[in-house]
């Protein structure tokens, strides 16, 4: 199989990426790009806590990210690619467009700037710019928390 | 915020909400603990909550899960201080019987009050 989901959501892994998308998607490989937990041994202790042993968890940097996602594509398993903020993901867009075809908003949530959207989206209008930028650029994005609610196209965030 | 060790309880949605006033309830002691809630906050914003929370104090922080944001947030932040220990899976026996045994140091409060929670959990 391939990459089925890349999702942006500032808890990074949690229930609902665990649970909520991992069963419902039959996913067996989570890859978080953050180059701060790729850092930190501790951190991922703890990441990998929250997921089941059948999952393989991978954390990895943005640089890293890029040069292997052709790799994730092709290795046979159902990927679930995560980041914890839209640049990483728009980054990782720009290096393997065709893999980051559609982009899950699942929870970025509210800080200084930021004007909630959705109960679990908050966007900056700047940001809401980028993710505008992307779609027009051929991404396919959706704000969607778990995979039993309905998702909501980006032109309704505006 | 009377005398004693803080008691803060970190969990997600409004469960650490309930929790608070369930022990508050029980115990009839209040002000003791302090709920915080990863509702609508991102990371950065979670951490300043669990920060706020314990304000320098000594603390026992109560985390429901172990594993997830919640935890995550609270290490991040706390993990090198002496001062502050923490205990997962936080439940509500662990919370009536910390409230009466703030005056130990926070190490032995935690392993206190882990000791209670795991008591409670039984199969009757």
């Amino acid at each position: 199989m391939s990459i089925v989901l890349c999702r942006i959501d500032d808890r990074l892994i949690h229930g609902q990426v665990v649970i909520g998308w991992g069963r419902a998607m039959g996913i067996d490989l989570i890859i978080l790009v953050d180059d701060q937990v790729a850092a930190s041994e501790w951190e991922q202790e703890l990441y990998r806590m929250a997921v089941s042993p059948e999952i393989e968890v991978r954390f990895v940097t943005m640089a890293d990210a890029a040069r292997q996602m052709s790799e994730w594509q092709s290795n046979g398993k159902r990927g679930l690619v995560l980041t914890g903020d839209l640049d990483t993901m728009a980054a990782l867009r720009a290096s393997s467009p065709d893999v980051v075809q559609r982009i899950n908003l699942g929870g970025i949530h509210h800080r200084a700037g930021r004007r909630e959207r959705l109960p679990f989206i908050y966007l900056t209008d700047q940001e809401l710019r980028t993710l505008q930028a992307l779609e027009a650029g051929g991404a396919v994005i959706m704000a969607q928390d778990l995979p039993t609610t309905a998702p909501v196209a980006l032109k309704a965030l505006g | 915020m009377s005398e004693g060790l803080r008691g803060v309880v970190v969990c997600h949605g409004t469960l650490a909400s309930a929790l608070v006033q369930a022990a508050e309830q029980i115990s009839g002691l209040g002000g003791v603990l302090l709920p915080v809630s990863n509702t609508g906050c991102d990371r950065g914003t979670l951490e300043e909550r669990i920060l706020a929370a314990v304000n320098g104090q000594p603390a026992v922080v109560f985390v429901d899960l172990a594993s997830g944001p919640c935890l995550v947030a609270v290490l991040k932040r706390l993990r090198a201080e002496q001062m502050v220990k923490v205990v997962t899976g936080v439940n509500l026996a662990m919370l009536v019987d910390f409230v009466f045994h703030r005056s130990l140091s926070p190490a032995e409060a935690a392993i206190r009050a882990a000791a209670a929670g795991e008591k409670s959990i039984r199969i009757p």
